[in-house]
């Protein structure tokens, strides 16, 4: 097999781990602060896509679409949040499972409901149409601008974290958030805030991956078991871990891909268990954690 | 009116009932120990003042505010300062970091360089390693973390649990020194300690629970002097 081929497929690796990546930030910082796991997370996934093809129709602007749509599905997280999750904080950790679960299902439906169950074509932005040589081969425009969107979300969050005092709270209120409360932060408040920016970064994977795939209901089924991997591959609530395993997912089911198409899912799970078997916390994960 | 007033105070974890009834009052710019045995129910007390017992009945009022209602971040905000048992510097962050965590809600604008340096002065050896992982220092060095985290956002009052525990002799010293510097500038201390004749040499006045309830009030002075007292409620 020659090299050019497998630096190719390396590289659409990389893309389809920087959209998996969006998506499951999301789920580790939920998972990490609010201790709940959001099985409603796929199909919020999907309800970006949709979210994106409904104002690329209104306004028929891809742009319009990769700003607002992101926004207004991590504004309906926030809705989630306050008059779902936030009543069943005091409850067993059962409770906020089946609720997130039975909400995927609904949106799904609804979503059914309103644009059938066929999938919708989502094209790609005139200006990022084509391919590039990139010397080994050539390449789709429009996925290196995936990769670039997600590299300067993680830059911007990144700098959010570290360079803000909003961050340091996030940062803080993550490892203890017990102490953050008596020292006058409305945990709260903070869990809300971050729920919403977790469901408005999957949305935004849903937009960027809507012209690489097609867009119908079942999208975010997938998306959701991929999450769920990468989230126990790079440790439990850990962010770097979230990007480092989301890469190297993407990398691993795009090399078994190129060799056995059809195990191309199931390696993504062989994975997780090897990591299981040799680092139970995840590769980025504090033990004991 | 006292700084803090603690009527009839009852505290639960689930359902064991810890706090059966407390009552004690401590008045603005003093510092009052609170002493007794291991499980006697003083971390407990702290607790349900900062908010912190999963459910507490009866009346605390701290600057003739009610605090029961109020959630834990809204008390802080009326000037209480907590320094708890553990300690519990965050892992993960830097001893500048772990400062800073105390100013992100404080009353007043206050900052931030200025505040550091500030409490540099106090902790000389906190300023050499504003850098460091707070979580990788020495047990005396994050205890005293712990107290310029409480102090930083210029507290009226500051709450501390057992501060000279598995602190060698010097530092309590030069803690002591600190907690008598910070009364003369008006600030009200409770110093719950296990460090009995320690406490008792600091404070003003003393009070000594036993079982969630208080069994014994005096002024330190008296109670110092009083070795009966002392053996039967706050031997180990
Ligand atoms: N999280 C908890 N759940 C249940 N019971 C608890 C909990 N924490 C403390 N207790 C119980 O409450 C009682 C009072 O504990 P508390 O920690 O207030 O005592 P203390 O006076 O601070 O003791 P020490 O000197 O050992 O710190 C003890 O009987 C203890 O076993
Ligand atoms: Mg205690």
């Amino acid at each position: 097999m020659d090299v050019q081929l497998i630096a190719m497929q390396l590289l659409s690796g990389a893309v389809l781990g920087a959209v998996l990546v969006m998506t499951a930030l999301g789920f580790t910082i939920i998972f990490g602060m609010l201790g709940v796991v959001n099985f409603a997370h796929g199909a919020l996934f999907m309800i970006g896509a949709y979210a994106g093809v409904a104002v690329a129709m209104q306004t028929g602007s891809f742009w319009w679409a990769l700003l607002v749509a992101p926004l207004a599905v991590g504004a309906l997280g926030l809705l989630i949040e306050r008059f779902l999750i936030r009543p069943l904080y005091n409850r067993p950790a059962d409770d906020p499972i089946l609720l997130t679960f039975g909400l995927g299902y609904v949106l799904v439906e609804v979503v059914r409901i309103v644009f059938g169950n066929d999938g919708i074509p989502f094209s790609t932005p005139a200006a990022l149409v084509g391919v590039v040589n990139l010397g080994i081969g050539y390449f789709p425009i429009y996925r290196l601008f995936v990769i670039a969107v997600v590299a300067l979300i993680l830059a911007l969050l990144w700098l959010g974290l570290e360079k803000t005092r909003f961050g340091l709270i996030v940062r803080a209120g993550a490892r203890d958030p017990q102490i953050m409360r008596v020292l006058g932060v409305d945990m709260r408040r903070l869990w809300f805030l971050v729920f919403g920016v977790g469901i408005g970064l999957t949305a935004l994977g849903g937009v960027l991956a809507a012209p690489m795939r097609n867009v119908n209901p079942e999208m975010g089924a997938l998306v959701l078991a991929e999450a769920f991997v990468v989230t126990v591959i790079g440790g439990l609530g850990s962010i770097v871990g979230a990007v480092v395993a989301g890469i190297l997912v993407g990398l691993v089911v795009s090399l078994t891909s190129l060799v056995a198409p059809e195990m191309a899912t199931i390696s993504m799970f062989a994975l997780m268990a090897l990591v299981l078997l040799i680092r139970p916390q995840g590769l980025f994960g504090r033990a004991g954690a | 009116m006292a700084m803090l007033e603690i009527e009839d105070l009852n505290a639960w974890y689930g359902a064991s009932h810890i706090i059966h009834g407390l009552s004690l009052t401590v008045e603005q710019g003093e510092i009052l120990a609170l002493v007794g045995r291991n499980g006697a129910g003083k971390t407990s007390t702290i607790k349900a003042v900062m908010g912190l017992m999963p459910r507490a009945t009866g009346r605390v009022s701290f600057c003739g505010r009610e605090l029961l209602a109020l959630p834990a971040h809204e008390r802080f905000r009326l000037g209480l300062g907590y320094v708890p048992e553990e300690r519990r510097i965050v892992p993960g962050l830097t001893v500048r970091e772990n400062l800073q965590i105390g100013l992100v809600s404080s009353r007043a604008p206050i900052d931030e360089d200025e505040a550091i340096d500030e409490i540099a002065q106090n902790f000389p050896r906190l300023k050499e390693r504003l850098g460091q992982q707070g979580s990788t220092m020495s047990g005396g060095e994050q205890q005293m973390l712990a107290i310029a985290r409480a102090m930083i956002s210029k507290p009226k009052m500051i709450l501390l649990d057992e501060p000279s525990e598995g602190i060698m002799p010097v530092l309590v010293e030069e803690m002591g020194v600190l907690f008598r510097k910070l009364r003369d500038s008006g600030i009200t201390l409770l110093l719950v300690e296990q460090n009995v004749e320690w406490a008792l040499k600091l404070a003003d006045r003393a009070v000594i629970i036993d079982q969630g309830e208080v069994v014994h009030r005096a002024s330190a002075a008296s109670l110092l002097a009083n070795a009966e007292i002392q053996e039967r409620y706050c031997a180990v």
